[in-house]
């Protein structure tokens, strides 16, 4: 057994390690397309003079020709973001783990913080990723901001709630037949239905203006999928690693019968 | 609900109200730095937009709505 102080350092040092790496990928994918974005924005902004630093609408117009922070440092900004954003991932993940561990069904823990990442980045990327995906520089309208900021957020409860009902399900169904296509069903279904409900009250937002190239967005989000795929992943797998006591032993060769 | 988990096996300290009362402040502290990052614009960190500018491309890699 491991104390929660134990727990937390390793979801805070695993959190880092996933977000700087996470960072990386997304340096590598993202950064180009946020370029050629902001590039369409400031075209589109010199057009309508219209504010080009974020497009946040809240600057000075004096300080329009001097960015608050320039470009590269905005391309650090992405690793240090990326790395706090983990870490806090980090820290709520050992609180979770700590507090639900013993409600998951498996003696192992590394499947339960696994199953436990899978069931994180199903609520909170992949649910919030197909109702509201993510946008570029010179997408959104700034005067919708908070409604999507709230939007957002809802849909990140609601990615959490299907996921959890769809477990809840899955325990129900097995009063029917305790099989594994059961539960997965059950579960499935449970889950899906929460987020097709929930898809479909919640407003619709398109704010891509016609102009914006097809690829550079399809390109755009993939990257910020894929950043979130990374940060995920390393997470389940690396508090895995870190909380397991055992040292790897590799494993004998198996004789295989020919 | 018991789980069919032998609990000697289990990696984490048994429930407690003083581990509730430190997860809790754990996640405050966890979202309050995740707030920083999705959606500060100068009202908890008192940079004004500096922080909100310097995160902007991780902000928007993370899948936060920014503008």
């Amino acid at each position: 057994m491991r104390t929660f102080g134990s727990l937390l350092v390793r979801g805070l040092i695993v959190g880092l390690f996933a977000g700087l790496l996470a960072g990386t990928f997304a340096f590598v994918t993202g950064e180009p397309r946020i370029d050629s974005a902001i590039a369409i924005e400031e075209a589109n902004a010199s057009a309508h003079s219209h504010d080009a630093g974020s497009g946040s609408g809240h600057h000075e117009h004096a300080a329009e020709e001097e960015p608050l922070v320039s470009r590269d440092g905005q391309r650090f900004g992405l690793f240090l973001a990326a790395s706090l954003y983990g870490v806090a991932l980090g820290g709520i993940f050992a609180v979770g783990f700590t507090l639900l561990r013993r409600r998951l069904r498996t003696s192992s823990d590394s499947y339960a913080a696994l199953g436990l990442a899978a069931a994180g980045y199903a609520g909170i990327v992949l649910v919030p990723f197909f109702k509201y995906p993510p946008n570029p520089p010179a997408v959104g309208d700034p005067d919708t901001i908070t409604q999507r900021t709230v939007t957002y957020l809802l849909t990140l409860v609601i990615g959490l709630l299907a996921v959890w009902a769809g477990v809840a399900a899955s325990r129900w169904v097995q009063r029917f037949g305790d099989l594994p296509w059961i539960r997965l069903a059950g579960g499935g279904a449970a889950l899906v239905l929460t987020v097709v409900v929930a898809y479909l009250i919640l407003p619709k937002i398109n704010e891509v203006p016609d102009t914006f190239p097809a690829t550079l967005l399809w390109q755009f989000r993939l990257a910020s999928l894929g950043t979130q795929t990374v940060l995920w992943t390393l997470l389940g797998i690396g508090f895995a690693a870190a909380i397991d006591r055992r040292t790897p032993v590799a494993a004998a060769p198996k004789v295989v019968a020919a | 609900m018991t789980a069919p988990v032998s609990t000697s096996s289990v990696a984490v300290p048994a429930l407690s109200p003083r581990l509730l009362a430190f997860a809790l402040l754990t996640v405050g502290l966890a979202l309050m730095l995740a707030y920083l990052v999705a959606f500060d614009q100068g009202a908890l960190s008192h940079s004004g937009m500096y922080l909100h500018e310097l995160m902007h491309d991780g902000r928007h890699l993370l899948g936060v709505p920014c503008h």
